[in-house]
């Protein structure tokens, strides 16, 4: 048996993905959480190049990785109060948490090996980006637009909510 | 034995469908346990990305055209401004309360 390098590369990747998710999980420091949020996201945008799906893996990147983690570190230097971890990273039931959610796993991993997946003959690997535009400009422009009117409100809502009142 | 190895050399859509399903239990796992609430987030940023994964492991082995990318970018679209409001409100609850802890935020007005 060989293991050819894309494999390897595949399965570090993946390492990566499942390994600071795992931090994020069972961190208690919710700096450490958040920084590591940053090796989920670009490992999931590497197993998207990994599917020949490379506008989806830039997307990832920009939004994911720039934007929302950018988001959510200020967030976190806002509210954080260094000086009581307990406070800040606090977790309740990790027992029965950790038994239901590995219970749950098994049984995702049993069916993920038990089904008979549909499978194309031949996987390709083409630029999809013109494709992608083609279809958001075609067949997916109603929700095209529907996605503009959700982020105009999802703007409008996140101003409303976090400004100051001003008192009379 | 010789069908494990098989499985392990070849790279397949089983692999990502695990790959996501690790991250959508780690996710639940967060929110379940946390009481902090950007960590919650953080489990639902989790959960979002293990549905991004499968959609996309799904278009590239199952149909071969493109249309569970486009339903990945939503997903990432959603996940913004889920991510903008959300933040918003933790603020805001934390002007409030001096605390994001989501068991001491219990009031509903005054």
């Amino acid at each position: 048996m060989e293991i050819s390098i894309d494999v390897l590369i595949f399965y570090l990747v993946s390492l990566v993905v499942v390994g600071s998710a795992c931090i994020v999980a069972f961190s208690r420091n919710i700096v450490h959480s958040a920084f590591s949020l940053l090796g989920t996201f670009g490992g999931v945008a590497g197993l998207y190049v990994f599917l020949g799906a490379d506008f989806v893996a830039a997307v990832q990147v920009l939004i994911y990785v720039g934007g929302i983690l950018v988001l959510i570190l200020f967030a976190v230097m806002l509210t954080h109060r260094i000086s009581d971890i307990d406070i800040t990273n606090r977790t309740v039931g990790r027992i029965p948490g950790l038994v239901a959610v590995a219970v749950f796993l098994g049984i995702l991993v049993y069916a993920i090996g038990e089904t008979d997946w549909v499978k194309v003959k031949e996987v390709a690997y083409a630029p999809t980006t013109a494709t992608i535009g083609n279809l958001f400009l075609g067949d997916y422009l109603l929700p095209f637009q529907i996605a503009a009117v959700v982020l105009l409100v999802a703007l409008i809502g996140a101003i409303t909510l976090s400004r100051k009142e001003i008192k009379e | 034995m010789a069908a494990y190895v098989a499985m392990l050399t070849k790279v397949g859509l089983e692999h990502y469908l695990v790959v996501g399903g690790i991250l959508f239990a780690l996710g639940i796992y967060i929110v379940l346990t946390r009481r902090n609430a950007i960590s919650i987030l953080l489990g639902v940023e989790l959960i979002l990305n293990s549905a991004g994964l499968n959609y996309v492991a799904f278009s590239h082995f199952s149909t071969g055209n493109v249309d569970g990318q486009i339903y990945t970018v939503f997903i990432i679209m959603l996940a913004a401004s889920e991510a903008a409001i959300g933040l918003a409100i933790v603020l805001a609850i934390y002007q409030l309360f001096a605390t994001i802890d989501v068991e001491a935020t219990e009031t509903l007005k005054d």
